[in-house]
């Protein structure tokens, strides 16, 4: 096992990703624009940022964020079974 | 599968198979639960990680701005898979419908898909490319590694090969402060993809921000000091690189040797496959139980001509994911095939690059949009009268529109008025591209099939 359950996976799609920004103002902690129109990410959020990152993901105009499925986050990813 | 219930049974009971943990098989995986697959599901990875996300480790990780090991991809859902990571796919039995794994267990299954994508092209001379300080980048590993070496502070990097990996290395180097040499085998950075005028563009922004780029030229040897670090590497115009650190980028290998002598249709081309990601065998004959997705595979798109396109795009192994996965639990008459119009994304020196359509397919350009020397522009590529491709350069929202025209088999030149009246938008140019009997770094499109040109009829074993 290599993760706890405190961190949430984030995925950006930038092929739909347009620059719009509101995930930087929502939440600037994990998204941060990186000249006029390119995107930034920290692809991996602690649990705190769950509820700022849910805003920036549904406030994006083209819904390019993708995050861990409530539920689906934790499923045991191991070795050999 | 005709109607007998047979598929109902195989959803309830039968077993899948997903070669390769990368980004098409997780989201092949999840697919496949979505559609109501209720049977065994076996997800095999080489890597001993869970599924992440590749983008980054060209980008934020090499900035500091990302762990490379906490680039883990999200889980749209549960898969509840069996995973077997940290063992290579070793060999295909088609009759027998087994999947034999390098420490010697066999899978068996019903259905396969294979999506064992791509692999960095490693540097050709073996003791070179074992020399402590040079390095690839492809996996979560190789990025780690080098996010280490960059962060140590190193001299002067080299970087072999100035396609999207190798500008995109260049520009975090260059954000950190490191010098930086690019050394390229064709005329400019990015030319094998978006041809020698948006080349141009590039070649300007990388000097523009203090890359020593050196076009036309090869790498002929990396040296070694006593200790095994690389200390230079020389080139072909005859000039010497004092480096630390080299960072081979010279594009990607399909990982299909594991399939050689199964019978299956894979080569150093990829996997043959048709448009609904059927893999077909050695005879051209298409199989129904295994599928290919992602990089690996090379599928006829209806847009192009139904040329079989090799696209080692992100977007594309999410497609062909869902399509595979929704074809394997489906009845002939229900399948349905890949058609999405490719489109890709890269950024470096301050700039988003995005792309729709098979830009190195067009033979001309027309800069519809903005200008090449403010480094802010969208070009349209033409094919034989047609729209067939669009590079935006910080122009990213109106490559939708672009994309439509490519859908809708626009004439080209477009026949709107430029929207912005720009010089540069007055007639198309020559769009440049490389002779493609050169080779030059990696492609990031492969074409192959119908062309009379295509002289490969027989099958290539893996060396």
């Amino acid at each position: 096992m290599e993760r706890t359950d405190h961190v949430v996976r984030i995925a950006v799609d930038l092929n739909r990703c347009q620059g719009y920004a509101q995930c930087a103002f929502l939440a600037p902690e994990i998204f941060v624009m990186h000249g006029e129109e390119a995107l930034l990410y920290n692809p991996d959020a602690d649990e705190a940022q769950r509820d700022k990152l849910a805003q920036a993901a549904a406030a994006c105009p083209v819904q390019a964020i993708l995050v861990d499925a409530v539920g689906a986050g934790a499923e045991a990813v191991s070795g050999d079974r | 599968m005709i109607g007998d219930g047979s598929l109902e049974r195989f959803k309830r009971e039968g077993r899948i198979v997903v070669v390769g943990a990368s980004l098409a098989g997780l989201r092949a995986a999840e697919a496949l639960r979505d559609k109501g697959f209720a049977g065994s599901l076996t997800v095999i990875g080489d890597e001993p990680h869970e599924p992440y996300d590749r983008p980054p480790l060209s980008k934020q990780v090499l900035l500091g701005k990302a762990v490379a090991d906490r680039t883990a991809l999200p889980r749209l859902r549960s898969v509840d898979a069996t995973w077997r990571l940290g063992v290579a796919a070793a060999g295909l039995d088609m009759a027998g419908r087994r999947v034999r794994l390098a420490d010697g267990d066999e899978v068996p299954y019903d259905r396969l898909l294979i999506a064992t994508g791509v692999r960095a092209r490693p540097w050709p001379r073996e003791a070179e490319a074992e020399l402590d300080g040079v390095f690839v980048l492809r996996t979560r590993n190789d990025g780690a590694a080098l996010a280490r070496r960059l962060a140590a502070g190193p001299k002067r990097v080299l970087v072999i090969g100035a396609g999207f990996t190798g500008s995109e290395i260049a520009s975090a180097c260059r954000e950190r402060g490191l010098a930086v040499t690019v050394a390229e085998r064709g005329s400019a950075p990015l030319v094998g993809a978006l041809g020698g005028v948006v080349g141009a563009v590039s070649a300007e922004m990388q000097r523009e921000h203090g890359v020593d780029l050196r076009t036309g030229v090869m790498v002929t040897a990396l040296e070694g000091d006593a200790s095994g670090r690389v200390r230079a590497a020389h080139l072909s115009d005859g000039s010497t690189v004092e480096t630390d650190l080299v960072i081979i980028s010279l594009g990607a290998t399909r990982n299909t040797e594991w399939l050689a002598g199964s019978g299956l249709g894979a080569g150093p081309r990829g996997i043959a496959c048709d448009a609904g990601c059927r893999a077909f065998d050695v005879r051209g004959i298409v199989t129904d139980d295994i599928y290919a997705a992602g990089d690996v595979a090379r599928c006829p798109h209806p847009l192009f001509g139904y040329q079989f396109l090799s696209l080692e795009h992100w977007g594309n192994a999410v497609t062909q994911a869902r399509i595979a996965a929704h074809n394997m639990l489906s009845e002939s008459i229900d399948r349905i095939p890949h058609m999405e119009v490719p489109a890709f994304w890269s950024s470096q020196f301050g700039v988003n690059i995005k792309s729709v359509g098979v830009p190195s397919l067009g033979t001309e350009i027309l800069i519809a949009q903005g200008s090449l020397k403010d480094h802010r522009f969208v070009g349209v590529y033409g094919y034989q009268g047609r729209v067939i491709g669009a590079v935006a350069f910080d122009q990213a929202r109106w490559l939708p529109f672009y994309q439509e025209l490519i859908e809708t088999t626009a004439p080209f030149p477009p026949p709107f008025p430029t929207v912005d009246r720009h010089s540069d938008g007055a007639r198309p140019l020559d769009a440049d591209f490389p002779d493609p009997s050169i080779p030059t770094h990696g492609p990031t499109v492969t074409l192959s099939g119908y062309s009379p040109a295509d002289r490969r009829m027989t099958f290539t074993p893996a060396h």
